[in-house]
């Protein structure tokens, strides 16, 4: 056992389905030499060698092109994103063919990859450094769009999602990356070669951050910590029980878990740093008014992210949702 | 800077003269790939002819550029993974992909009676975005090397796709990695209605190849024994581990863009006519006749053997049922269907179905006198 930040656990994880299966792959700029901007490939490349460590042009399409092709011939390939913003050029390999070549050839030929992309603001970067495209995959059928939020899940969901069939968009919440440690086992958590079903399982299911029982507070990636920051200064300030749920799954999203929550707490907040106009939040507040709107005391918030392009950074405290935020639209959802 | 001319093998019978055949290709190849051009053209002869029926929907028809997929092909070996734009549509064929299939997809059939496995074929899905299965072809043959096989890759496209991005990335990959990928461009100088003038500032294709740092070839697209030899030379290339190659074949849309598209719209129709002469069908028979290696009768059962293969593939295509709700689901996913799936199908499932329309009944088989093929292409057609 170690404890390690999310960045080391996407790492061991990377070293573990290397050395598991040697169809693994990772594609990317910077990933090889330098370990990636963040890191998170460090030690690949002098392990696992140049040729399935892959530094690559500045090409977001042909990254994921190639890896396409790749992945017909049989390799599992592993895609890293620079950064958020840079994923756009890659949107169409993406949707038009990465989610739609298992449907396309009966089955038998899926795009097998995982595509990694640090995302969400925090961190003081430039322009295009700091978006949350989720609800954009989580849209386009074919593709399973996840978020792990501590370490252990990172490592887990990321293993889970190289030995899955199906192509990945694996978002990596980069504002904490580096927040905390936490212990991972060495044990390997799945087979990778036989990883199907529980992958399926471990990629589909959210997890309870908090226990609670007057408020549910959806969230994900960065939003989880903050939520339940803003639930224990509401718990200390005046009792107030909130409940945080981890979606970790964007698409499918759990929606035993997101209606039972929100049942058994009668009243529900969603928060994510992406734009709310049919952001992650809709869904999930859909889902709920939806299945178990006689469960609700009050309607469904949100606290969320302005409809406008991420601001330049010296804005980004006003834009991102903070605990002040959450706490405000949860005494909003308890007061109707 | 000066065009450079498109090499070809084969003349037209008068002032372009016969250049010699490979000395790989012996009269059995040269018939070979003669056969494969007569199911070309019959495919998509008929194809047209169902669309018109309307037993299958929009068809991109290739009439004339039968050479650069049967060529192309004829040099690759069988473990050589092709990818087919929707100008290749049928090439599947060649390799013992069901006619039927390719009908059933331009049917507007999903799920088996319209997709098929691509690994069974070594052939790519057909690809409908314009030149974003070129970084695929380069991926194949990326893996391939990694893994240490000698497979290479090759990619269809027109002039229309080398103005997006994926053309780009798919060639500098390629040329980074040397990879052994052919990109085949048909320059046939349409797309819908925009020239190739509009296209791209540069006289051709081939020289784009100098960006990349890799062999640029023009080839007369209308000859498929050209097709073939810049191909095999290309794979040869290729495999040594000299990286990419792209090749140019200049030719011209004889036909519409589509069933659905009308060219007098936007083009001379006298202008097409100055090309016909070079089609590659009936070039290829007058090239085999003057060689004695083709005649009336040999020619005739080819053509009759066509006919009954794409008949059989027509009755195959008549024999598929309209699939069912459910293959819009099928697959999606290669792991469990999400939940959201059972809630669509029982929704889907749960409303009456508009019945397809009723196609007009099959014809009847070909017989031995119903072997004409359109007068551009009878065996006959010598025109200097």
């Amino acid at each position: 056992m170690a404890e390690l930040t999310m960045v080391e656990a996407l790492n061991k994880a990377l070293h573990e389905a290397f050395s598991a299966d040697d169809r693994v792959v990772l594609l990317g700029e910077d990933v090889a030499q330098t370990g990636g901007v963040f890191r998170v490939s460090a030690g690949l490349l002098k392990e696992f060698g140049g040729e399935r460590v892959i530094d690559t042009p500045l090409s977001e399409s042909g990254i994921v092109g190639t890896a396409v092709g790749m992945s017909l011939y049989g390799m599992l390939p592993v895609v890293e994103i620079q950064f958020d913003g840079f994923v756009y050029p890659a949107f169409e390999q993406i949707i038009v063919h990465v989610a739609r070549y298992g449907w396309r050839t009966g089955g038998e030929c899926p795009a097998n990859m995982v595509i990694r992309i640090p995302f969400g603001g925090g961190v003081r970067a430039p322009e295009l450094h700091s978006d949350s495209p989720e609800a954009l995959f989580a849209h386009s059928p074919g593709l399973k769009v996840v978020c792990p939020t501590t370490p252990s899940d990172a490592r887990t969901m990321l293993l889970a999602a190289i030995g899955h069939p199906d192509p990945v968009i694996f978002m990596e919440p980069k504002r904490i990356y580096r927040a905390g440690r936490e212990e991972v086992s060495d044990q390997m958590p799945i087979d990778l070669v036989s990883a199907n079903g529980e992958a399926s399982s471990i990629l589909s299911t959210a997890r309870l951050a908090r226990s609670g029982t007057d408020l549910a507070v959806f969230a994900y990636g960065a939003t989880v910590p903050l939520s339940v920051e803003a639930a224990e200064k509401m718990e200390a300030a005046n009792g107030t029980s909130v409940r945080v749920i981890d979606l970790r799954s964007l698409y499918p999203l759990d929606v035993e878990a997101i209606t039972s929550h929100a049942s058994e707490c009668g009243r529900a907040l969603v928060v994510h740093e992406a734009p709310r106009t049919a952001g992650i939040g809709a869904e999930v507040s859909s889902l709920i008014h939806e299945r178990v709107m006689l469960d609700l005391d009050a309607p469904v918030g949100r606290v969320t992210g302005f409809d406008v392009p991420f601001p330049q950074f010296a804005n980004e405290d006003d834009y991102l949702p903070s605990v002040e935020r959450i706490t405000r639209g949860a005494e909003k959802v308890l007061s109707f | 800077m000066s065009v450079q001319e498109p090499h070809r093998i084969i003349g037209d019978g008068g002032d372009l003269p016969d250049y010699p055949v490979p000395d790989e290709l012996g009269e059995k190849d040269l018939l070979e790939l003669y056969r494969w051009l007569v199911i070309l053209r019959t495919f998509d002869e008929r194809a047209v002819m169902l669309q018109r029926q309307g037993r299958v929907g929009t068809y991109p028809m290739y009439w004339g550029e039968e050479g650069t997929a049967a060529g192309a092909l004829f040099a690759c070996e069988d473990s050589d993974w092709v990818f087919p734009s929707y100008r290749q549509n049928s090439v599947g064929i060649l390799r013992g992909l069901p006619i039927a299939t390719v009908l059933g997809w331009v049917r507007g059939y999903g799920g088996p009676a319209g997709f098929y496995n691509p690994r069974d074929y070594r052939l790519g899905p057909i690809c409908v975005p314009i030149s974003t299965h070129l970084p695929h072809a380069t991926g194949v043959a990326w893996a391939a090397k990694i893994r240490g096989d000698r497979t290479a890759s090759l990619a269809w496209f027109g002039d229309g796709a080398t103005s997006e991005g994926d053309f780009h990335e798919g060639l500098n990959f390629a040329s980074v990695f040397r990879t052994a990928t052919v990109f085949f461009c048909t320059n046939n100088q349409w797309a819908i209605s925009t020239p190739v003038t509009r296209q791209m500032a540069t006289k051709t294709v081939a020289e784009k190849a100098a960006a990349y740092g890799i062999p640029g070839v023009r080839i007369d697209g209308f000859d498929p024994l050209a097709c073939y030899k810049a191909t095999k030379e290309a794979l040869d290339r290729g495999r040594e581990g000299a990286g990419p190659t792209l090749i140019e074949a200049f030719t011209y849309r004889i036909k519409a863009h589509g069933t659905a598209d009308d060219p007098s719209l936007y083009r001379d129709e006298a202008e097409t006519q100055k090309w016909l002469h070079l089609e590659p069908v009936g070039r290829m028979a007058s090239f085999l006749r003057r060689l004695s290696i083709l005649d009336d009768d040999k020619d005739n059962e080819l053509r009759l053997e066509a006919k009954e293969m794409i008949a059989e593939g027509i009755r195959g295509l008549e024999s598929l049922e309209q699939p069912g709700p459910e293959v819009m689901f099928d697959h999606v996913y290669a792991s469990a269907n999400p939940w959201t799936f059972t809630e669509g199908l029982e929704e889907v499932n749960s409303v009456a179905r508009k019945p397809e329309p009723t196609p007009p009944q099959p014809p009847s088989p070909p017989s031995a006198g119903d072997v004409e093929l359109t007068p551009e292409s009878s065996s006959s057609t010598e025109e200097g």
